[in-house]
Order: structure tokens, then C-alpha cells, then sequence
């Protein structure tokens, strides 16, 4: 599978994992090793970055690179502060920018996270935004600076899946930054899907997280990420109206 | 002048009082060593829920089993603390709710609820209205709810208070304010022989039992390796009075995000947040508003109650959420932590089993599989505050 880049950040594996909703730390680290993935995105406000034996030490045990986030933060100031302090603690200027604007439906906050962006990239941060799936508001983080844009599929935590995969292909029409789907992932072919649609890499936790079997489902994820690159990159079939026989006529024996 | 004991046990939480009990009804000379008053660790923000059927999830079959055990042990342990020391332990079968506050947890909750039929667990799928007519504090919201009828609580304080009077009255030794300020090893560290505590006095013991909670891997003295990973896990709690209202409901009530436990005495206890944070024990406005708009959401009564107080505590966490109770790679060294939310709940079967294992005796099945040696050699975890 093709290599691809962040911020000139070559990674393998095109699954970016969430750490929350895990039952144990055991079922996290067994989750991140079945999984795959390179990176795997921390809740900076839900730990504390000096605590051992804790999520952080879990997921660098598990050689993944730590991508510290925002989540919790309403606030652009709040969003900046927190990002700050992650970069302190994890030395590391890569952020996943999230700003909410709402508690029951966790959905980002279009211009706080555009002036959260604009701050962040200003101070030199690689910034990851968590974004809605806005074509114009996607292009305006790309314009700030950003080093990929993250469009939700559906609200976080929701399994719908990719609830408006027009807009989704409007952002990947015209990004010239990765396009990662960020939430909204609910079980293996929506990840399929949006890989064949031409996304760059999923993020996702629930999914994973609060499955029955969250090992196996990190080993879904990962094989259904896998098979729509794969499909995207062999190219696919026109759809037809009518069928056509998988056998060609001509060049047949004639038997007449 | 150098004491000795038949078992030393470092920490005066549940567990460690409940090991120390046991182990003295056996005939053993016992010594707790707690640094602050007893249950002033967990045990002191602990709700004391008895609920392992509505704590059942994905993939914990085993924890599901020894949950069930502790259970089954709480009804002889509460009455026999309750003859021996003449203190309350609050233990009440009062039947558990899981209720859901809105249709996405229904759903959540209708996937446990199958879960719990195919491990043949007592609990039941009630509507909206099955649910208030057993409750009718709750909100008329509420779309389902899940009844298991066998847990209950009990009240930490009562137990900690028992335990405490019961393990004197039968001539158990307590030194409370006193550290342990280093284990003593022999034979080139293969045998634990005592402790130095924090006043300068050399104790010696057969066995030391280690149920210092989340501080338990912290202790000066243990070799390298032998600590197990256990790392504190925040938790925050609320305390509330009835006064001379009703109570919020008569059953333990739980959500997908708090539990409620209404004391027949007006007390109301309202959990907890589960936080990785090292051993920062602040209480946050936001721990406060989460677990009180997680309450209301379902028991709107609970506006009308006194505040009392908020606390947040650490439960000693391991990476499986599995406690770590067995012998330890050192001779005479036996562990008895990371019991995480279900100290309360495994006291009574825990310290049934330290007290089979310092008299050479192997713990009862459901615990025989929970001892440090499951863990790969290094610890991860075990910081000191």
C-alpha cells in the first residue's frame, strides 16, 4: 500500500486511532497493535501528561507517535491554551484541532476552530482540524495553514457513518491537503467507503472502542482502510444499466 | 524493641481492614498499618455499590464471574460484621435500575441487556412506564430501564467502622498516622522480614499483605519489577441529604453516566467520574456538573436535595481493570490492590482469600487466576505521588 504524508510525515498506515471509550488499557493496547496504526490521538483536558503507567505510556508502548488533541475545548482561547500545554508536555507541535460547539451533538464550532486554526498555524503547530464536512469552511483551514483537513462523516460517537458523501467529494475535489475522515464511522465498509471515495486516512475511536470485540474490530478496520485504497487505486467498474457477461463472445470456438 | 507478627497488613481501606479481620478470626497476631485514619483512601469516596450484573460488559466474562462471587459473599460478611463489632453496615438488597435517559441509550442499554441474557444473568428489560411504576421519581423521559433485582449497596463508612472495631475487639493491632517508611529484605531480597514504619519502628512479619490501593507500588523497599502496574484512577463524588423529603428513588439507579444511591437514612450519593490523572485529586466544576446534570437527566427530585459535599478519591486501577490479589515474587509478600471501582464489592471475598493464602492455603477459584505474575515482568505503571 501507498506510503502517504502529513506535514512531509511519511506513514504506512493510512488508520489514524482515538484512544477514548476503551473498557481497559489492556483492551486499548491490544485495539492499537491489531489496528495497525502509526498514530494514535490522545484527549489532552482527560489526562494528565506526567501520569505513568497511564493512556499516554500505553500508546508510546505501542511505538505509535502520540497526536495529542483538543477535545472538551468550547472555546478558541480554551482550544490554543490546550494545545500549548501539549506541546510542552509531549514536545510535539502536532495538533488535532478540535473545538465544539455543542454538547449533544459534539459538532465543531466553524469559526472558533478557524480562529483557533489561524492561531496555531501562526505559532508554527501542525495543525490537524477536526472540521464539519463545509466544502468553504475545509478550503478556509486549508487557506490558514493547515497540514490536512478532518471532515466528520456524522457526529462523533453516532456509527452513521458518511452522512452527506456529496459534500465529502466537493472537500476532496479541491483539497491540496490531506483529507482524513474524522468521525462519524460506525463499522468496516463505512471505512471502505470512504477510502474508495478518495480520502486520505481515517480517524476513528468509537467504532473500535465500543465494539463487543474491540481487537477484532481494530483488525476490520484496518483490512477494510486496506481494501478501499486498494479499490480505489485498481479503479473500479463503470455501473451499468444492463449486464455484461464477465465472458467475452468473441474469439469463441464456433461450433456451428 | 522489634514486634513481630503473623501478618503485617499496609493499608486500612476495606480490603486491607476486611484481610486483617479475617486473617485474625483464623488465630494469626495481626498489625494494619494505615498512614492517614482508616478509609480515608477509596474506601472513603466509595458509594458501595453491589452491583456486578449491572457493571457486566463486552469481553469481561472472567471479571463478570468474580464480580458475581463477591456478591454472594456480602449478605453472611455484613451480618457477621454487623454481630461481631455492633455497628451498621448499611448492606441493603434494594434492586438496581439502569436507566436510560434518551433513545441512543436505550439502545446501548438493549445491547447489555443481551449480553446479560446469554451469560444468564438476573436482570430484565422494563418500558419507560414498567420502569416508573417501580420508581416514580423518575423522569417520564426515560424510554426503558434494565432491573436487576439481586444488587444493592452498602455504606463504606459503616463497613470501615466495623471492620476497624470488630479487628480490635478480637485483638487485631491498628497504628493509624504511622508510614511505612521502608520494606525489609533477607537472603539477598528473596525474603520480605518486616518493615522500618515512619516512627522509627522495626516491625517483623511472616507475611505482608500490600493493600495500599493506588499508592501500593510506591512502597520503599520492593525490588525492581516485583510491583505490579497499578496506576490511581480519579474518581469523583457527590454527597447529598434528603432531609425531610422523600428520596430520589428506593433502588440503586444507574446511567450509561452516573449512579445514584438513595440511603434508607436521607443520605443520597451521587457517582462517579472516571479520570485519568495521576494522583491529582482536585474536585473540578465540571466533575460537580457533570455527574449533577447526569442525575437530574433522569431523577429530576435530585434539585430538591441538601449539597452536602464533593470529594474525589483514587482507585487503584490495572491495565485488565482486574484486581491483583496472590503472592508476590518475594517470599512473604502477598498483594491485595487494584481492585479499580470494585474494592467495596470484593472486600469480603479478597480477604477470604489472603487469609487462605498467609496460612499456606490456596484462595477460593474465582480469585485463584488474579495474581501479579499475570503481567509481563515490567511494570508500567506504579508511580508515587
Amino acid at each position: 500500500m501507498a506510503a502517504f504524508e502529513i506535514a512531509g510525515h511519511a506513514f504506512d498506515s493510512r488508520l489514524i486511532i482515538g484512544t477514548g471509550g476503551f473498557r481497559s488499557l489492556e483492551a486499548m493496547a491490544t485495539a492499537i497493535e491489531a489496528s495497525g496504526a502509526e498514530m494514535a490521538t490522545v484527549a489532552m483536558r482527560r489526562v494528565d501528561a506526567s501520569a505513568r503507567g497511564s493512556v499516554l505510556d500505553i500508546v508510546r508502548d505501542s511505538g505509535c507517535i502520540v497526536l495529542p488533541n483538543t477535545a472538551g475545548c468550547f472555546t478558541a482561547r480554551d482550544a490554543v491554551t490546550t494545545a500549548r500545554l501539549a506541546r510542552e508536555a509531549l514536545e510535539t507541535d502536532w495538533v488535532k484541532l478540535e473545538v465544539i460547539g455543542d454538547d449533544r451533538t459534539l459538532l465543531p464550532d466553524a469559526a472558533e476552530l478557524l480562529e483557533a486554526a489561524e492561531t496555531l498555524v501562526d505559532e508554527g503547530f501542525t495543525v490537524l482540524p477536526y472540521t464539519s464536512d463545509d466544502p468553504v469552511l475545509a478550503a478556509r483551514l486549508e487557506d490558514a495553514g493547515c497540514a490536512a483537513v478532518m471532515p466528520l462523516g456524522s457526529p462523533i460517537g453516532s456509527g452513521m457513518g458518511i452522512a452527506n458523501p456529496y459534500n465529502l467529494r466537493l472537500i476532496l475535489e479541491r483539497s491540496r491537503v490531506p483529507v482524513i475522515l474524522d468521525a462519524g464511522i460506525g463499522t468496516a465498509s463505512d471505512a471502505t467507503v470512504a477510502m474508495e471515495l478518495g480520502c486520505a486516512g481515517i480517524l476513528l475511536a468509537s467504532a473500535i472502542s465500543r465494539a463487543e470485540d474491540p481487537g477484532r474490530m481494530a483488525r476490520a478496520m484496518r483490512l477494510a482502510v486496506e481494501a478501499g485504497l486498494l479499490a480505489r487505486e485498481a479503479g473500479r467498474i463503470p455501473r451499468r444499466l444492463y449486464a455484461e457477461a464477465s465472458s467475452p463472445v468473441e474469439g469463441t470456438a464456433d461450433l456451428a | 524493641m522489634t514486634k513481630s507478627y503473623d501478618v503485617v497488613v499496609v493499608g486500612g481501606g476495606v480490603v486491607g481492614l476486611a484481610a486483617a479481620w479475617r486473617a485474625r478470626r483464623r488465630g494469626l497476631s495481626v498489625l494494619v498499618v494505615e498512614r492517614g485514619r482508616v478509609g480515608d483512601g477509596a474506601s472513603g469516596v466509595a458509594a458501595g455499590m453491589l452491583a456486578p450484573v449491572t457493571e457486566a460488559d463486552f469481553g469481561e466474562d472472567r471479571a463478570i464471574a468474580l464480580n458475581l462471587a463477591g456478591l454472594e459473599r456480602w449478605p453472611a460478611f455484613a451480618a457477621e460484621l454487623s454481630e461481631r463489632s455492633g455497628v451498621d453496615t448499611g448492606y441493603r438488597r434494594s434492586g438496581a435500575l439502569v436507566v436510560a435517559a434518551d433513545r441512543d441509550d436505550a439502545e446501548v442499554l438493549r445491547r447489555v441487556a443481551g449480553l446479560q441474557r446469554s451469560l444468564g444473568l438476573e436482570a430484565s428489560w422494563l418500558t419507560g412506564r414498567e420502569a416508573r411504576r417501580l420508581e416514580p421519581g423518575l423522569s417520564p423521559r426515560v424510554p426503558g430501564a434494565l432491573e436487576a433485582p439481586a444488587e444493592g449497596y452498602v455504606d463504606p463508612p459503616g463497613v470501615v467502622a466495623g471492620l476497624r472495631a470488630a479487628l480490635l475487639a478480637e485483638g487485631g493491632e491498628l497504628r493509624e498516622q504511622t508510614t511505612v517508611e521502608r520494606l525489609e529484605l533477607a537472603d539477598g531480597g528473596a525474603h520480605l522480614e518486616g518493615m522500618v514504619l515512619g516512627d522509627g519502628a522495626s516491625v517483623r512479619a511472616e507475611h505482608v499483605v500490600l493493600a495500599a490501593g493506588a499508592w501500593s507500588g510506591g512502597l520503599a523497599g520492593l525490588p525492581p519489577g516485583e510491583a505490579p502496574p497499578i496506576r490511581p484512577v480519579k474518581g469523583q463524588i457527590l454527597s447529598l441529604r434528603a432531609g425531610d423529603r422523600s428520596l430520589p428513588a428506593e433502588r440503586l439507579i444507574r446511567t450509561l453516566r452516573c449512579y445514584v444511591v438513595s440511603r434508607t437514612d436521607g443520605r443520597v450519593v451521587i457517582g462517579a467520574t472516571t479520570e485519568e490523572r495521576g494522583f491529582d485529586v482536585r474536585v473540578t466544576a465540571e466533575g460537580i456538573y457533570r455527574l449533577l446534570e447526569a442525575a437530574r437527566e433522569v431523577l429530576p427530585d435530585v434539585d430538591e436535595l441538601e449539597f452536602v459535599s464533593a470529594r474525589a478519591g483514587l482507585r487503584p486501577g490495572t491495565p485488565d481493570n482486574a484486581p491483583v490479589v496472590g503472592r508476590g515474587e518475594v517470599d512473604g509478600l502477598v498483594w491485595a490492590t487494584g481492585h479499580g471501582r470494585n474494592g467495596v464489592l470484593l472486600a469480603p471475598i479478597t480477604a477470604e482469600a489472603l487469609a487462605a493464602l498467609v496460612c499456606g492455603e490456596e484462595p477460593p477459584e474465582e480469585l485463584a487466576s488474579y495474581g501479579p505474575d499475570r503481567f509481563p515482568a515490567r511494570a508500567v505503571g506504579a508511580g508515587r505521588p
